[in-house]
């Protein structure tokens, strides 16, 4: 078999497990359905070793499959471009895809859509491995909005929820108000460049660093900037960056493995995977690299503060995955792309396990997903225990684990950088390292530690915000609660110990070669004057050294704190939390309600878009258009016709009378000529 | 090689066929009437295949042309011919009209022959509007059809039917009158000729030429329709029965922006230019505007009424850009939104049917009793809100793209459908489709029968066709379009 055979069959192995499930899954009944699904799985994770193995070798593919359609001169194709920015996307999708896969079977086990859930995973797997395999803007276009299609579907899985449908169209909105800006980008790219084709416009970038795009507004636009900051509103809406991370949260609502698989470790970082893509780009426009900076400051900073306060286990997970998103865009603001595409594969591992590791808890307490209905489950389930440990202490960047590698590069590569908002970039990804170990360490303990509080009353206290959070999945019987909770069975804790593995690993084993050997050659651009990394290189001597560099530096006596400020408050002290709270009313508030931006967004979007709506439709169409001009003209003839009628009364006397009036004037006139 | 006279054949296939239903028509026997008209709507598609298959596609010359004389003493002649911009429309009427007698199969039980007859002769005059090369001709076809539209609408419509008609009637009658000064006007300065290739050739002056504008874009304008100018369509097709929406969008609202590139564009030109701004920016209201009135529509053959707007507004927007893209991409679109918006009608139809009711506040969560076709739906759905991957993703893109190369603002307004029309599809989708059953009538609610499934899954193949692979489609306009594009470039003064 060729490469180019192979890639397709990576590509068309989990799209065919999704056409077949999704068409005939009822009559294929569940075990059948779930083996394909996890078949075609396989063979891309299986593939994608192989190209990974060809990239490593020094190999790149950059070739069409087919011409969707020409028009105007310009082409638009169907291809793949192959290189290691590419292989190592496609490796860490189709593993944690294929995790999620096994894991269904058991955390699915009694829903009624079990076909259905399995044929929309591989379709997203499939979406996923044409968004990172494209090699132009159109098929990244495509995997881009597909990829928010399979999304908004799972989110909506369980449609008969008010939440999940809310939440759904939220998801699909958000995302397509950052499409809105992707699309812009990609038409100033065909305006100005004439082509979708990455590498020819990649080419010809440098050229049009100095073009500048008149709109009319005073001062023009550099062409480079406008085009970055566009694209980058689509890394927005996808990657959940403040102030489109709304749906996010939101997106919880979806069964707990799509959170794993879509809104942690896959989908989420398709923004920040097209931003490394363009790097050719950003690097010509300092703009948009500070820009993306903040935001991801931002983005990292004020999630993190909100991931303290949750008392949903999958909300805190959300709230940190909004946050580690905010890590790797800051690392794209600062040039350090490697970093970025370094943190989203160790996140990726780390971020699936505790998602993951908290649907074995959810299902474990029979759907009970409040932390503070939790408590002292490591008695009953060690092995979810363990591997929500390593996961942890991976989150919180505590050496030798996974996060701590990636996290440490990105602030490590802020100091170093000069680009606007760098000061403020580094404050924020140096405070969250307490944060994220704070409430990382907050939810494990609540969860594992301390005393049992499942299994208590439903009468307990539950304040309105935990109301709306409670959920009740449909499809499971209501076990009795106050029985025991068991250990989750061995299709949920296999992925678990397989996704442990890399976050324990994956940092020491590959910093050297992804981030300070050459390991991503010519897909991935920096130019000389962002040369953090490139000093980072220099200083590099290995991940020992690394370690015991770290271990001297303020992040990880920062996430020490953090750890142990969760042990003061949630083991030592269970009884300070409340009080802080008391003391902290207004702060608090504003954290719970996520800083009223969900509130402001419902009144002015929805409502003020319903308002404009209605305005056009009532006043516009109905009194302007039809009221005054159409039945006006309506009118107008009627009261016309009848007028005329009037004259044709039929009386002959009425004629004659017209006709002697008409003979005088006639004469009259005659006679004055 | 000698061939037959597709495009007459296009024609009248449909329209004998439909005189026949009425001729043979017996009240007890429906079946036969059925058939019969089943069977012309498939004989009337499958005589314009030849039509793809034998089109050369590198030429914009006319193509499978026809002449005879007809009435010799006005020089009016029976004259056809189809290039790279009507070929698809031919296709596209011929295909519909097989849905359409399909869809009525057992859904209409009154009168049923007249309605069969209605759909097919009206199929043969939209063939004729998009084949004739002869003023004349075409003003026919154009006044005839819509003689079965009104029966279509006044017979088989709902309760307040009479408005609608007149609505209809008062928007259509002083743009056709105006049109039809403007062909006269165009026959006399010609010296006698009333081929619309000719008057191509035909110098005018700016003045007179903004005048034949104005004379033929308010005829067209009003078939689009174009803001302010469209408040006839929501009306109509809440009033008409499902086949007639389905004919209404999918076909009949093309005709008005086929009367763009066939007469106004190249007859015209330098008015054309000249007027641009104008329509663009009716077009960009259109988009834009009538996005927001959608969004708020109560009734749901509205709310796609309001929907077929403002993605024909992108047919205009692409026009008047002058590009390539452009053209081809409001073409596109003119095809994608034929089979959408008809998919759209369709399932309207299918819950009407059973509910008798249009309203989106009646239902709520249909998805838990009809599964099957909360899958269809969906994926219409999501056509209509341009997904790449359906066909309702090309032209938007396209037109898009150019909008921006013009101007960075057009294409940021135009733009803004994506978000509009996500938000209002999506929106209503979620109201009836997701949620708990809200009613008993819903929880009583059948899946779709396997005449529904089939007629939606043929709109599916065609909608992924056109959205996967649109190649086949756009590669019969590239001379046609140029050449066109050619006429607009130079200046007629």
């Amino acid at each position: 078999m060729s490469m180019q055979q192979l890639y397709l069959l990576i590509a068309l192995s989990p799209l065919a497990g999704a056409i077949v499930v999704g068409l005939w899954g009822a009559k294929l009944g569940r075990a059948a359905s779930h083996w394909i699904c996890i078949l075609g799985v396989a063979v891309s994770f299986v593939g994608s070793g192989f190209v990974l193995r060809d990239v490593l070798a020094g190999n790149a593919f950059n070739g069409d499959i087919y011409v969707w359609m020409t028009s105007g001169n310009v082409k638009f194709a169907i291809g793949f471009l192959i290189d290691p920015l590419t292989a190592l996307m496609m490796v860490v999708v189709t593993f944690v895809s294929l995790m999620v896969h096994i894991y269904t079977v058991g955390y699915m086990a009694d829903d009624p859509g079990y076909t259905r859930f399995f044929s929309y995973i591989s379709l997203f797997t499939f979406s996923m491995l044409m968004l990172v395999m494209a090699n132009n803007f159109l098929q990244l276009f495509f995997g881009w909005e597909a990829v928010g299609l399979v999304s908004y579907l799972l989110i909506g899985f369980w449609f008969t929820r008010p939440t999940a449908i809310y939440a759904n169209l939220k998801a699909f909105l958000a995302n397509r108000v950052g499409d809105f800006g992707f699309v812009l980008g990609i038409g100033l790219i065909v305006a100005f460049f004439g082509s979708l084709d990455y590498a020819t416009v990649f080419g010809a970038a440098p050229k049009l660093a100095t073009t500048v795009l008149d709109v009319g507004a005073g001062a023009p636009w550099p062409l480079l900037t406008a085009i970055c900051i566009a694209l980058f509103v689509g890394a927005m809406g996808k990657s959940a960056q403040v102030p489109l991370h709304v749906w996010l949260p939101d997106s919880m609502e979806g069964p707990t493995p799509i959170s794993a698989l879509i809104h942690a470790a896959t989908m989420v970082t398709a923004g920040i995977f097209m931003v490394a893509r363009m790097s050719p780009l950003f690097e010509l426009s300092d703009t948009a690299l500070s820009f993306v900076t903040v935001i991801g400051a931002t983005t990292a900073l004020f999630m993190a503060l909100l991931g303290v306060v949750q008392n949903d286990i999958k909300r805190v997970i959300a709230y940190s995955t909004l946050s580690q998103l905010g890590y790797m865009t800051v690392a794209l603001g600062v040039s350090a792309y490697p970093a970025a595409i370094f943190h989203l594969m160790t996140h990726a591992f780390f971020k699936a396990l505790l998602f993951l590791g908290a649907g074995s808890v959810i299902i474990a307490l029979h759907h009970e997903q409040d932390l503070r209905k939790m408590g002292g489950l490591r008695r009953y389930m060690p092995v979810t225990y363990a591997t929500m440990w390593v996961g942890a202490l991976a989150l919180a960047g505590i050496p030798p684990f996974a996060g701590f590698f990636s996290k440490d590069a990105i602030i490590e590569a802020v100091q170093l950088s000069s680009v606007g908002g760098h000061g403020y970039a580094q404050f924020a990804v140096t405070a969250v390292v307490f944060l994220t170990a704070l409430y990382t360490f907050r939810m494990l303990f609540l969860a594992f530690h301390g005393e049992e509080r499942f299994g208590h009353s439903e009468t307990a206290h539950i304040d309105d915000d935990s109301a709306k959070q409670l959920h009740e999945e449909p499809g499971h019987e209501e076990h009795a609660h106050g029985a025991a909770p068991r250990e989750s069975p061995w299709v949920i804790t296999v992925p678990l110990v397989l996704l442990a593995i890399p976050s324990l690993y994956s940092g020491w084993a590959y910093i050297d070669t992804v981030l300070f050997g050459n390991y991503f050659g010519g897909s991935i651009a920096i130019a000389a004057q962002h040369g953090g990394l490139a000093t980072m290189r220099e200083e590099w001597h290995g991940a020992v050294p690394f370690i015991e560099h770290g271990l001297l530096g303020l992040p990880f006596w920062l996430a020490a704190a953090g750890i142990a400020t969760a042990w003061l408050l949630y083991i030592k002290r269970p009884d300070l939390p409340a009080k802080i709270q008391a003391r902290t009313g207004a702060l608090y508030a504003l954290l719970i309600n996520n800083y009223y931006i969900d509130r402001f967004n419902d009144w002015l979007l929805a409502g003020g878009f319903r308002r404009i709506g209605a305005l056009f439709s009532d006043v516009g169409d109905r009194s302007i258009i039809d009221g005054f001009f159409v039945n006006g003209s309506a009118r107008l003839v009627g009261a016309t016709s009848a007028l005329l009628r009037k004259v044709q009364s039929g009386y002959v006397y009425h004629y004659a009378f017209t006709m002697i009036i008409g003979v005088f004037a006639l004469l009259t006139w005659w006679v004055g000529r | 090689m000698t061939m037959l006279p597709y495009l007459s054949l296009a024609i009248w296939v449909p329209i004998v066929s439909g005189l026949l239903v009425l001729a043979i028509h017996r009240d007890r026997d429906v079946a036969a009437a059925r058939w019969l008209a089943l069977i012309g709507s498939v004989a009337g598609f499958a005589v314009t295949i030849p039509l793809y298959t034998h089109f050369a596609p590198g030429t914009a010359e006319m193509q499978f042309v026809e002449a005879k004389e007809w009435i010799p003493r006005f020089n009016v002649n029976y004259l056809l011919g189809v290039d790279g911009i009507s070929v698809l429309l031919v296709l596209l009427n011929s295909f519909i009209t097989v849905l359409v007698v399909w869809a009525g199969w057992i859904v209409i039980e009154k009168k049923v022959a007249q309605y069969m007859a209605a759909f097919l002769i009206m199929s043969g005059l939209l063939n004729g509007v998009f084949t004739a090369l002869d003023g004349v001709l075409f003003y026919v076809f154009f006044e005839g059809m819509l003689i079965p539209m009104y029966l279509i609408i006044g017979i088989w419509g709902g309760p307040n039917r009479v408005y609608a008609a007149i609505k209809f009637f008062l928007y259509t009658f002083l743009g056709s009158v105006l049109m039809l000064v403007a062909l006269i006007y165009l026959y006399s300065i010609s010296g006698g000729s009333f081929s619309i290739l000719e008057w191509y050739q035909l110098p005018l002056s700016l003045k007179t030429q903004v005048l034949l504008f104005v004379a033929f874009f308010f005829a067209f304008a009003v078939k689009v329709p174009m803001w302010p100018v469209h408040t006839w369509l929501p009306d109509a097709h809440v009033e008409a029965p499902t086949g007639g929406s389905v004919v209404l969008a999918a076909i009949t609202l093309k005709v008005g922006a086929y009367g763009f590139v066939r007469f106004i564009l190249p007859i015209v030109p330098d008015a054309s230019r000249y007027l641009a701004g104008f329509v663009i920016t009716l077009s960009l209201i259109a988009v834009v505007y009538i996005g927001f009135v959608a969004l708020v529509q109560a009734d749901m053959k509205k709310l796609i009424a309001y929907s077929s707007i403002s993605h024909m507004g992108f047919v205009t927007l692409g026009f008047f850009l002058f590009s390539e893209m452009g053209v081809e991409g409001g073409l596109t679109q003119m095809i994608s939104h034929g089979f959408v918006s008809a998919a759209m009608f369709l399932c309207v139809g299918v819950l009407y049917d059973r509910m008798h009711s249009r309203l989106i506040s009646d239902y709520g969560g249909v998805a838990n009793t009809m599964p099957t076709f909360a899958a269809l739906a969906m994926f219409f759905a999501m056509a209509n809100a341009g997904l790449p991957g359906t066909s309702g993703f090309v032209g938007e893109f396209m037109v898009i793209l150019a909008a921006i190369k013009v101007n960075f603002w057009l294409g940021f307004l135009a733009a803004t459908i994506m978000i509009l029309g996500a938000a209002y599809t999506l929106w209503m989708y979620k109201r009836v489709w997701f949620g708990g059953v809200a009613n008993d009538r819903v929880g009583a609610l059948k899946d779709v029968s396997r005449r529904e499934f089939w007629l939606l899954g043929t709109l599916v193949v065609a909608v992924l066709a056109l959205g996967l692979y649109p190649k086949p489609f756009t590669d019969l306009m590239h001379a046609s379009v140029t050449e066109l594009l050619a006429h607009v470039a130079k200046s007629k003064l």
